[in-house]
C-alpha cells in the first residue's frame, strides 16, 4: 500500500508571454523514484522548480499530502561555496557538534571522508557533485529533487554517481524526482518515467526491474520513441 | 621550474648537494631590488662626481642625514604620526560610509532607486576640487583634511562594495535560500564572502586615493604633516627634506599596499588553492 506524497494538477507556468509549463498533472507516491525526461526546453526544470517552491505557478495547484515536506534540490551545477571547505559547505559553517558529526557522516556516505578540509576548487566534477549530494542529505529531506546533476560528468563517473544516488535513496527511502534528458539513465534509476513534451506530460512508463538490462533497454527505447516520435 | 622538476625526481638530499637550496630562491629575492638599488647608486654617483649641483639634487646620503636629523629633533616622527592619524581617520570614516552605502544599495532595490543615481553623479566630481569649498567652510583644521580624505576614499569603497554584492552568483543565493538559510546567514555565508574579493580591491585602490588626497590637502592647507613639511621645505629651498618627504610617501604607500595585500591573503585564502593566483 502506497501513500501519495504529492499531487500536481493543471500546473501552469508562464514567463511573460512564454509558456514554460502547461497543465501538468502528476501524482507521486511516498518513496517513489520518478524521472522526468524530455527534450531540452520542454519544461522539466520548470516543473521541478515549481515543486521545490523556487517559483510560483501561474495557475494550477500543488498539494503535499501531510504538509510540506523537507525538500532538497541538487542542481545541474554543484553550487558549492568556493570560500568554504568541503565540510563547511555541508554544514554551512555551523559549529554545533551534532552538525559536524552529521556532516562527517554524510561525507563518509558519499565516499569523501578524507576530503573534509579541502576547497571545492581542488575537487573533480564528480567529487563536487558528491559534496552537493552530501549537503542535500544533511537535513534528512523527505523529497529529493535532482535537476540533471550528472549532466556534466564523464560516462564512468556518471555511472558511479547513479549507483551512489540509487543506493542512498533506497537506504533512506527517499522520494526522489530526477530530471534528465538521458533515457538510459532514467530507465536505470527510476520506478516510473514521465515524459515531458510540449510543456506538459501526457505519457509515462513504469520500470519493473532496474536490475534487468533487457527491460531497461526496452523501456529506454520506448520512452525515446515517445520523446522524438511524431515531432511536429 | 627546471630546478623543481629535478628536486621532485631525485632524492631531496642528493639534489640539495647538487643544487644548494639558497641558489634557487636567491634570484627571486634579489630581482626586485636590482632596479631601486641601481637608481640609488646612479643617483649617488651623479651627485658625487659633480654632474649635477648638490643644491639642485642632494645625494641620497645627504637625504638620509637630513632624515636622521629630523628624527632626532622629533620633527619627522611628529609629522608622520599626524599624517598617519589623518589618513587612518579619513579611511575609517569614508570607508565605513562607502561600505554601508554600497552594502545597503547592493541589497535593497528601494535604497538603490533612491540614492544610486545621485551617488553616481557626485562620483564624477573630482574630490580634490572640493578643497576650496572645504577650506571656506571647515577651515584648515583637522576636520577639513579628514573630511577630504574621507570623501576621496568613500567612492571607490562604495562602488566596489556595491558591485561586489550585486555580482554575487544569484544561483548560490537561490541555493542558500532553498537550503533554509536565514537572511542573516545568507548574508554572512554567501553574499559577503562572495563580494569580499571585489570589496578588498576597492580598499586597495582607496588606500592610494587616501595618500594622494592627504598629500594634496596637507600641501595646500596645513601647519603639520608630511605634506606640510615638504611645502615648508620648499619655502626654505631645502631640497633634502623635499626628497625625504617623497621617499616617505613612497614608503607609506608601499607599507599600506603590503597591509592590504596581507589582508587579502588572509581573507581570500581559498582563492590561493589550486593556484588561481
Ligand atoms: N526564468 C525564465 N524566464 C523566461 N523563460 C524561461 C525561464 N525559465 C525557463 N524559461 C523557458 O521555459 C521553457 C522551459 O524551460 P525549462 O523548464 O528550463 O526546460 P528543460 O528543463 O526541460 O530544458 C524554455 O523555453 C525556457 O526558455
Ligand atoms: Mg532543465
Amino acid at each position: 500500500m502506497t501513500e501519495t506524497m504529492l499531487t500536481v494538477s493543471q500546473l501552469t507556468k508562464k514567463y511573460a508571454d512564454k509558456t514554460a509549463l502547461s497543465n501538468a498533472n502528476l501524482q507521486i507516491d511516498q518513496g517513489e523514484f520518478v524521472a522526468l525526461v524530455g527534450m531540452s526546453g520542454g519544461g522539466k526544470s520548470t516543473l521541478l522548480r515549481l515543486i521545490a517552491g523556487l517559483e510560483e505557478p501561474t495557475s494550477g495547484v500543488l498539494t503535499f499530502a501531510g504538509g510540506r515536506p523537507v525538500i532538497r534540490v541538487m542542481f545541474q551545477n554543484d553550487r558549492l561555496l568556493p570560500w568554504m571547505t568541503v565540510l563547511q559547505n555541508v554544514t554551512f559553517k555551523q559549529q554545533a557538534k551534532s552538525l559536524q558529526q552529521q556532516g562527517q557522516k554524510m561525507l563518509a556516505l558519499v565516499g569523501l571522508a578524507d576530503f573534509t578540509d579541502v576547497y571545492p576548487a581542488q575537487l573533480s566534477g564528480g567529487q563536487k557533485q558528491r559534496v552537493a549530494l552530501a549537503r542535500a542529505l544533511m537535513a534528512r529531506p523527505q523529497l529529493l529533487l535532482l535537476d540533471e546533476p550528472l549532466g556534466a560528468l564523464d560516462a564512468l563517473t556518471r555511472r558511479n554517481m547513479q549507483d551512489l544516488i540509487l543506493s542512498v535513496c533506497q537506504r533512506q527511502q527517499l522520494t526522489t524526482i530526477l530530471v534528465t534528458h538521458d533515457v538510459q539513465e532514467a530507465a536505470r534509476m527510476a520506478d516510473r518515467i514521465v515524459v515531458i513534451k510540449d510543456h506538459t506530460n501526457l505519457y509515462e512508463e513504469r520500470v519493473r526491474d532496474h536490475q534487468d538490462p533487457a527491460e531497461v533497454a526496452i523501456v529506454a527505447e520506448r520512452v525515446l520513441q515517445e520523446i522524438v516520435g511524431e515531432a511536429s | 621550474m627546471e630546478n623543481t622538476a629535478v628536486l621532485n625526481k631525485t632524492h631531496s638530499l642528493d639534489s640539495q648537494l647538487k643544487r644548494p637550496r639558497w641558489r634557487q630562491i636567491s634570484w627571486q629575492k634579489v630581482l626586485p631590488w636590482i632596479v631601486p638599488l641601481t637608481l640609488l647608486v646612479t643617483w649617488q654617483a651623479v651627485v658625487s662626481f659633480g654632474w649635477v649641483a648638490s643644491s639642485t639634487l642632494p645625494s641620497p646620503l645627504a637625504v638620509i642625514q637630513d632624515g636622521i636629523g629630523l628624527i632626532v629633533d622629533g620633527t619627522l616622527p611628529k609629522n608622520i604620526s599626524i599624517s598617519l592619524y589623518r589618513a587612518t581617520m579619513g579611511l575609517l570614516i569614508g570607508g565605513s560610509i562607502g561600505f554601508l552605502l554600497g552594502f545597503v544599495n547592493g541589497l535593497s532595490t528601494h535604497m538603490r532607486a533612491l540614492t544610486d543615481s545621485s551617488i553616481q553623479m557626485l562620483r564624477n566630481i573630482p574630490h580634490l576640487s572640493l578643497i576650496p569649498v572645504v577650506i571656506l567652510t571647515l577651515g584648515i583644521g583637522e576636520i577639513a583634511k579628514i573630511s577630504l580624505v574621507a570623501v576621496g576614499v568613500m567612492f571607490p569603497v562604495y562602488i566596489n562594495t556595491f558591485h561586489g554584492i550585486r555580482s554575487v552568483d544569484p544561483e548560490l543565493i537561490e541555493m542558500g535560500r532553498s537550503y533554509g538559510l536565514s537572511r542573516q546567514a545568507l548574508f554572512t555565508k554567501i553574499i559577503f564572502p562572495g563580494a569580499l574579493p571585489t570589496i578588498l580591491m576597492g580598499l586597495r585602490y582607496a588606500l592610494g586615493v587616501m595618500w594622494t588626497t592627504l598629500i594634496v590637502a596637507e600641501t595646500m592647507a596645513a601647519d603639520s604633516g608630511i605634506g606640510y613639511m615638504a611645502t615648508n621645505a620648499q619655502n626654505f629651498m631645502d631640497m633634502e627634506t623635499i626628497l625625504l618627504c617623497i621617499v616617505i610617501y613612497a614608503l607609506l604607500g608601499k607599507v599600506s599596499d603590503l597591509i592590504a595585500k596581507n589582508i587579502e591573503t588572509l581573507a581570500l585564502g581559498w582563492q590561493q588553492q589550486k593556484g588561481v593566483h
